[in-house]
């Protein structure tokens, strides 16, 4: 990679580059086997699940018979809950990243009166404890009568301070203040300078709040376990965390636990595939925001 | 949508000044939107909390001014502090451990000395794409005594599996599922910092002899220190407001993790159990106050450390 590295005799090299692949590989069979395990756990019925080794097949492959289920247990309720998740999740992804994206432009490109007022009050929140806002939130929320509804919360996901932070640095790097001045001078407005030159250089940071508030959402258990009652509008996290925990209770004599298991791997599955479609994009965001 | 600015009626004769508080204007439309839900779910939000933190329900009068009442009894309650001193513990020893696996992938991801490096950085960030809620479940489901992993292990080794779900090894089993799930997202942090250093600081470094090593400990690993502290201050928000894995954990160890086994398991029952919504407002101020006087001191340690390294 560097000059030196080429330098070193080859021998010392290969041993090195050995070593070295050596010590992450043991880090990544403890990162894979959980996936491993809950990949070959959907795959098993009941008696599968209790008389078979944890990280091998049963000899009953059951993967289909256990979707199945899993699709029309309780009147296929598990459907209702994907299309709650993924709802809640691409709206408070769109409209955070419009906001951010406004807002950090803003913060970068513009000098104005509280500026960095509002900003140390935007990263301020960073710190608010998510779960200690929550309850205040459910309290404001009941009063104007938006408890168990999805605006309960979509509207909390919608602010992402760290997002505002992303862009303003992005911005502040990638957008040229020339480049400005010159759509101003042949008389373009500021919103459309934003939203036709300023977004498409900034599409990289775009790309990763939308990716990161999206995965905020789709994960987000304290929020909808505050605000949501009635289970036709569960997000998955919650749904999956109810039926677990009736079946550790043993409660119902029903055979949960494939269930359970084969929805967590049907409810990852989606946002794994995305991070791994987007890999380019949120790497080289986070990287902003560290780096400054 | 800011067009509307620009059909002010200044916009005629006077038409420099138009364009000057136009322009004045445009950041604060730009804001508006971001500013205004932002005070609608976290100012206004705290500000009532705040205000229900001062009353108390009574049974003869309803609710009524006590001032810090509810403050003195929340510090005065020993289930806050027993859950503080979970967190604590479970913060002093997983969040070191989780750094610095993060910061050793890192580093040897960055040395680019290995094969497959792309496999590895995609690899290890997976967990994080697991929503925490699952991820607890899987590690639960590993643990058990009935179908879990672990056991058939030992079972099949004819020896006894540890009780991972005991007391005493609670924290450790909670400690090592916030670590499967964090390290790659730290670790993709600390990468990115370490990629962000100039190669000409690295090159000199190995011109002037250093080894690999050497490199990393003296050089880059001084160079990202801004990065660390970040992520050094995420994990201990994130520590001290334990929630998912704990209450995943309350299903299948009721004995072990009972209704204030950390703050925020705390104040959640304290709301929605007990219907004590006042107290609970209170706990929420008070865990606030921790996690901002934490974040504080450990970023003005650091930071006076590093002023005095450099």
């Amino acid at each position: 990679m560097s000059v030196a590295t080429l330098q070193r005799p080859a021998t010392s090299l290969r041993r090195t580059k050995l070593l070295t692949t050596a010590l992450l590989a043991v880090f990544l069979i403890y990162t894979l086997v959980p996936l491993v395990y809950l990949l070959i756990a959907a795959t098993k019925d009941d008696e599968g699940l209790f008389n078979s080794f944890g990280l091998w097949f049963a000899p009953q492959f059951h993967l289909f018979g256990n979707i199945r289920a899993l699709f029309t247990f309780q009147g296929g309720i598990f459907t209702r809950w994907l299309i709650n998740t993924a709802f809640y999740s691409v709206t408070s992804a769109v409209g955070a990243t419009l906001l951010a994206s406004a807002a950090g432009y803003a913060f970068a490109k513009f000098r104005f009166l509280g500026r960095d007022f509002l900003f140390a009050l935007t990263l301020g929140a960073v710190m608010i404890p998510q779960t200690a806002l929550a309850i205040p939130l459910f309290l404001l929320m009941s009063k104007v009568g938006l408890v168990n509804t999805p605006w309960a919360v979509i509207l909390p996901s919608l602010v992402n301070p760290l997002g505002v932070y992303l862009m303003r640095v992005y911005a502040e790097q990638s957008v040229p203040d020339e480049l400005i001045d010159a759509a101003r001078i042949d008389g373009a407005g500021e919103g459309r300078i934003f939203a036709t030159i300023a977004l498409r250089i900034l599409s990289p940071a775009v790309i990763t709040v939308l990716l990161l508030s999206f995965v905020a959402t789709w994960n987000n258990y304290f929020l909808p376990l505050v605000m949501l009652e009635s289970s036709h509008l569960f997000p998955l996290t919650i749904g999956l965390a109810d039926w677990y925990e009736v079946s550790s209770a043993g409660g119902g004599g029903q055979a949960l636990f494939p269930l359970v298991l084969t929805g967590s791997l049907v409810s990852i599955l989606p946002i794994c595939a995305l991070f791994l479609a987007m890999q380019r994009f949120w790497q080289s965001g986070l990287a902003t925001g560290s780096v400054k | 949508m800011f067009d509307f600015v620009t059909a002010t009626p200044t916009q005629a004769p006077p038409r420099h000044r138009g364009h000057r508080l136009r322009r004045r204007l445009v950041p604060y439309l730009f804001l508006l939107p971001f500013m205004v839900l932002f005070v609608l779910v976290l100012i206004v939000p705290l500000l009532l909390a705040l205000d229900l933190s001062l009353y108390r329900d009574t049974l003869a009068r309803g609710q009524i001014f006590v001032g810090l009442a509810n403050y003195f009894s929340i510090l005065d309650d020993s289930s806050l502090w027993d859950g503080l001193a979970h967190v604590v513990a479970f913060g002093v020893v997983q969040v070191p451990i989780m750094l610095a696996f993060a910061l050793g992938l890192a580093v040897l991801l960055d040395s680019g000395v290995l094969w497959g490096r792309r496999l590895f950085r995609i690899a290890f960030f997976l967990p994080y794409a697991v929503p925490s809620v699952i991820g607890a479940l899987i590690w639960a489901y590993m643990y058990g005594p009935s179908f879990g992993l672990f056991s058939s292990i030992a079972h099949a080794a004819g020896v006894r599996a540890p009780d991972f779900l005991s007391g005493r090894m609670m924290l450790v089993s909670l400690g090592n599922v916030v670590t499967w799930e964090y390290t790659g997202y730290n670790m993709i942090i600390l990468y990115a910092a370490l990629q962000a250093v100039p190669r000409d600081v690295v090159e000199a470094s190995w011109i002037c002899g250093a080894t690999p090593w050497q490199t990393a400990l003296r050089i880059r690993i001084p160079l990202i220190g801004q990065a660390l502290v970040l992520t050094a201050v995420f994990s201990i928000i994130g520590t001290l407001q334990l929630f998912n894995e704990p209450e995943m954990f309350k299903a299948i160890a009721p004995d072990v993790i009972g209704d204030h086994y950390t703050p925020n398991l705390y104040a959640y029952t304290l709301a929605f159990t007990d219907q004590q919504v006042n107290a609970s407002a209170a706990l929420s101020f008070v865990l606030g106050a921790i996690v901002a006087v934490v974040s504080y001191i450990f970023m003005l340690a650091t930071s006076r450390r590093a002023a005095g390294a450099g």
